[in-house]
């Protein structure tokens, strides 16, 4: 478990970061918190042959609060994220559910632009910032373009970042007021990828009908699953405990492609989407109602 | 004089903190990876992708010539010296007709690789990356075979074959009986016939096995440190392999984190190899295993499948039990029949069972070697029993716990002698226990009555899934043949002791020294102790089967009792004062009543080895004595388990709310360190029950060898455990001790089974099966439900 020879290189601007990376291209992988990559290139089943570190950029690491949501730099630990006051009141979908991710040594190394880049479909952050509607900087050396979420996340591993593309940060819009948030998953053990899993986001009128939902699975599919059709069904209702089954039911059984593996049947993941999907949707709206 | 009075036990039984901690803490205890030398080479392994396959070719030669790789070696290179390593235990027992095909592994595999991860060769470079590096340059051309992956098809007719030169995967077969089954079976009331499968797991130790070789050509001397629990077994089997003198082959065993049973393996490839290469190339040789290797290379333990038939009384007595079934061995079978002796030694769970009959049949397949892991065939035994007890409950209409209590042996019933053998084949006797006392110390302890009587009315009315399970174990320990120590004053009124046994993390440093302590009247953190080390002491077998306690404990007693004898003869001698009228305290020895009158340890040492004067004939010099322990048969230590668990019907996620163990191994040497063996043992238990489970594919490639798809229990998974404590003495030793080192793992899928069958009430379902996980009880209740 030692990696393949690979030539390192840690610069100190992301000008010369993106200029590596238009140089190398594909050969080149991007090192963030490395929580998946050295992994991967331990087991040799990564093996770049260029490494560009960019720990030693400044200026990458930032939760900062704007009108209308949350800017977060690349850099940004998930313990920042986690412990952060303008998260907790700006994105607290995000911010509560930093503690499901990993473990403390993870949280302490990994990095939000890294999670995302990487794009594991089991992870949390593309599904949250999908359900949000986040989107994402990605800057090379011919410039600039901002991709929302739900055009970001491809496939498995796959994003539309291009070979010279960096991932610079993120920006997360803020829920409306009267609006309900939740994220259910099951995790074998408290710190594993999710069996399955749901994010969901609802706001409600003053008469408690919805006005908009958004219902993103996790570990069901090859990238974060939007259930654009369940989501769409709420619109317009009360979210009584028929509507919410009926919704659950549509998502789970069209909108997710589950697939089998050793730790859970594609029936069996199929099976917690619906009830989690149930869950997520009846704290969301009790969230929401709880609200002013 | 020093016999140990149980009540008048001044060290022995107290909660004593660690002796060994400050160094294991602060990164100041010695491991093997720890082992770095002027000059050393590092080793790589290259392995069989393939379960089974035949070499066709094999081309190392970009190997060799990359930079930095000092040499390359196949099974041809090494020619006559590539040779099997001595089996660990034979021969097989001289039961009737008794099967046993022996098939061991070789240092590296010539023509046909029988398991994934097998080496093939060895690089050995200036570094471990290197040595990698240049095995991926390593041209293999295979021939892939058909697969024996199952241990049921590994015994049909039509079954590939693992060993080409045998007529079937047939390792072993062995029968045992006890009384007459078919007469029992014949006056039932009851009969149940139930099929349990139980799967593979690991022991995933915290650190990896590891071997550094140091060859001194000058002195034709070889050390070798080695993460082995049985340090004096290798050395002498490597004297042997290598032609050497024993006393010229040391072998350390220093501090290992984690051994768990896989670390007593005879001999492991790179055990052959390394202290080989370190000759060879005349420069001390490392290599240390990393994770993904120790998946597929360190032996693993669990698969078994069981037919059984019970015979019941109306009532609920059992009448008998007839358990046929077939152990998986893996590619060898170099630890003989420990693993399936001990689960027939435990199928018959701690009850009063006149009439047995128990076949097994070992079968090879294309998997990682089998050899005793924690609870070593024990808890299959256990889960077979207490399965079909909870079963029986059932179609009889007794609660679980009324009919163990009917069955259970009565503490006036022993010794209990079985009349079958057990894993080192003695007699299979349990020497004493009160296993009454020790179910009615759990069920108050977990409040069973009133989680039945008032808690489960009240969850069940909320809708909620709470289920309790209570149920006893036993556990063989303590087998033979024997270990010594050497206990001595040192001339500074320290102890130093040496025992041949390695330490895997038992506490060693600590109960040992409390023993000696006992007797020779120091604090604890005076007696040193040095265990795995054949240059301190070349006598011993190993740290396995729970018996560190009772055989090197009780041999550690017996040479602390000879020196507490000389001790007091010489400073009867030296303060003029018969034996009698000596006390002794805090490393002093004083005249009763004359406290004035009195001589220290430390200058009684020297004067025990005087650099002048004239002696008695027979005279030995100081203060020390060397003793040994053997005992004809081992204890069998008891101990019950509860657990109140919550499971959520839609996910089949757990939640654990209470957990209980009431443990009996006898004299307690430390309840701290028991206590913490009891938490290791659990985790273990609940891993086996809900969590750990090697999943191998068709063709025997494991899909899961990473801690990321491997699911370890972690401290976010154990309940806080309650742990009560019962002293049945064992007569067999004069410590009065029985094992207690893999009592934890023994009893938990059994009880995890019980709890959610208990949990889940409303539905109609039978658990069959270990380990579980949410999906497999999801589909399981499902099933039930649709059929």
């Amino acid at each position: 478990m030692k990696p393949a020879p690979f030539e390192y290189h840690a610069p100190t601007t992301l000008d010369d970061a993106l200029s590596l990376l238009t140089e190398h291209g594909y050969d080149a992988k991007v090192l963030a918190g490395g929580q998946s990559l050295v992994p991967m290139m331990n087991f040799r089943i990564a093996q770049p042959a260029v490494l560009i570190d960019i720990n030693n950029i400044p200026d990458l690491a930032y939760i900062n609060a704007e009108e209308g949501g949350v800017r977060v730099g690349a850099m940004t630990r998930h313990h920042q994220s986690e412990i952060s006051p303008i998260m907790a009141q700006h994105a607290p979908l995000i911010y509560s559910t930093m503690p499901k991710i990993a473990y403390p040594q993870v949280r302490t190394r990994g990095t939000f632009g890294g999670s995302l880049s990487h794009a594991d479909p089991a992870a949390e952050l593309p599904t949250l910032t999908t359900t949000l509607d986040a989107k994402f900087r990605l800057v090379s050396q011919r410039g600039e373009r901002w991709v929302p979420a739900s055009e970001f996340f491809l496939g498995l591993y796959t994003t539309a970042l291009e070979p010279d593309e960096i991932l610079a940060e993120g920006f997360v819009p803020e829920l409306p007021p009267r609006s309900g948030w939740s994220l259910q998953e099951v995790n074998r053990r408290k710190h594993d990828f999710a069996l399955a899993g749901v994010a969901a986001t609802v706001t409600l009128d003053e008469n408690d009908v919805c006005q908009n939902a958004r219902l993103v699975f996790l570990s069901v599919g090859d990238r974060p699953m939007y259930a654009e059709r369940a989501s769409t069904l709420l619109q317009g209702q009360a979210l009584t405990s028929e509507a919410i089954r009926a919704a659950a039911e549509l998502a789970s059984s069209e909108e997710i492609d589950p697939g089998d593996d050793i730790h859970a049947t594609a029936d069996f993941r199929r099976h917690l989407a619906n009830v989690l999907c149930k869950r997520a949707l009846e704290q969301a709206r009790q969230r929401a109602q709880g609200q002013k | 004089m020093a016999t140990l009075d149980h009540n008048d036990k001044k060290v022995i039984g107290k909660r004593v903190v660690r002796n060994e901690d400050p160094r294991l803490l602060t990164g100041q205890a010695q491991y093997v990876d720890d082992v770095d030398l002027p000059g050393m080479a590092h080793a790589a392994m290259f392995r069989s992708e393939y379960a089974h396959a035949r070499i066709l070719s094999l081309d190392v030669s970009k190997a060799r010539a990359y930079p930095g790789v000092l040499a390359v070696f196949t099974a041809d290179d090494m020619g006559a010296d590539c040779y099997p390593g001595p089996p660990l235990v034979s021969p097989p027992p001289t039961v009737k007709d008794v099967v046993f095909n022996s098939r061991r592994q070789v240092p590296l595999v010539k023509e046909k690789v029988r398991h994934a991860g097998e080496v093939i060769a060895v690089v050995v470079a200036e570094t471990r990356y290197i040595a990698e590096d240049a095995a991926d340059l390593i041209d293999i051309e295979y021939e892939p075979l058909p697969v024996v992956a199952d241990i049921e098809q590994a015994l049909e007719a039509d079954s590939p074959l693992v060993h080409d030169d045998l007529d079937s995967n047939l390792a072993a077969q062995l029968i045992q009986t006890k009384g007459d089954y078919e007469a029992a079976r014949k006056s039932a009331d009851v009969l149940i016939r139930r099929r349990f499968t139980i799967e593979r797991g690991t022991a995933a130790a915290m650190e990896n096995r590891g071997i550094v070789a140091q060859w001194d050509a000058k002195s034709e001397s070889l050390t070798v440190w080695d993460t082995t629990q049985a340090p004096i077994p290798i050395r002498n089997g490597l004297a042997a392999r290598l032609g050497l003198s024993e006393s010229k082959v040391r072998v350390i065993a220093p501090f290992i984190g984690g051994g768990f049973g896989p670390k007593i393996m005879m001999f492991y490839s790179e055990e052959m190899l390394v202290p080989w290469l370190a000759i060879k190339l005349n420069r001390p040789v490392k290599w240390i295993e990393d994770r993904r290797e120790n998946f597929y290379a360190t032996t693993q333990e669990r698969g078994q499948v069981h037919d059984v038939e019970m015979a019941f009384t109306r009532d609920g007595k059992i009448l008998g039990i007839k358990d046929d079934f077939i152990h998986d061995t893996g590619a060898y079978d170099p630890y003989g029949l420990t693993t399936p002796l001990n689960t027939q030694s435990h199928v018959m769970g701690g009850y009063d069972i006149k009439n047995f009959t128990s076949e097994f049949k070992v079968a090879f397949t294309n998997k990682t070697i089998v050899t005793p892991m924690r609870g070593a065939g024990r808890p299959h035994g256990v889960y077979v029993i207490e399965r079909m007890m909870d079963i029986a409950a059932k179609e009889l209409g007794i609660d679980r716990v009324e009919i163990r209590r009917r069955n259970l042996i009565q503490p006036d019933a022993f010794p209990y002698e079985h009349g079958i053998i057990d894993q080192a084949f003695a007699p299979l006797i349990f020497d004493s226990g009160n296993y009454q006392a020790a179910l009615d110390e759990t069920l108050k302890a977990i409040g069973y009555e009133k989680f039945v009587k008032e808690e489960q009315p009240r969850y069940r009315a909320e809708g909620r899934r709470v289920g309790i399970g209570v149920l006893p174990f036993i556990e063989t320990t303590g087998v033979g043949p024997y270990e010594g120590a050497r206990v001595t004053v040192e001339a500074n009124g320290k102890i130093a002791v040496a025992t041949g046994v390695g330490t895997q993390g038992q506490g060693h440093f600590t109960s040992f020294a409390q023993i000696v302590a006992e007797q020779v009247g120091v604090d604890v953190t005076d007696v040193r102790i040095t265990t795995g080390d054949s240059a301190h002491f070349n006598w011993g077998t190993g740290t396995f089967a729970s018996r560190g306690a009772v055989v090197a404990g009780n041999a550690m007693h017996a040479a602390a009792v000879m020196v507490r004898k000389k001790i007091f003869k010489l400073a009867s001698k030296v303060l003029n004062a018969p034996e009698e009228e000596l006390e002794l305290e805090n490393g002093v020895v004083r005249v009763a009543d004359i406290p004035q009158s009195s001589i220290s340890l430390k200058d009684l040492a020297v004067l025990a080895n005087p650099l002048r004067g004239a002696v008695e004939p027979g005279t030995e010099p100081g203060l020390e004595a060397t003793a040994y322990y053997g005992p004809q048969y081992g204890p069998t230590a008891f101990g019950v388990h509860a657990m109140i668990a919550e499971i959520d019907p839609e996910t089949m996620m757990i939640k654990i709310l209470r957990y209980v163990v009431t443990e009996d191994c006898g004299t307690i040497l430390n309840p701290l360190i028991l206590e913490g063996q009891v938490h290791g043992g659990v985790a273990l238990g609940l891993g086996n029950a809900y969590y750990e489970k090697l999943h191998f594919d068709e063709n025997a490639q494991l899909l899961n060898a990473s801690f990321m798809d491997y699911l370890l229990v972690g401290s976010t998974e154990m309940p806080r455990i309650d742990v009560r404590h019962l002293e049945t003495r064992s007569p067999l030793n004069e410590l009065g001790t029985k094992g207690a080192g893999e009592a934890g793992a023994i009893p938990v899928p059994a009880l995890f089974a019980q709890t959610m069958e208990d949990a889940l009430y409303d539905y109609n379902f039978e658990i069959r099966e270990t380990p579980l996980n949410p999906n497999r009880l999801f589909e399981i209740v499902r099933e039930e439900k649709t059929t």
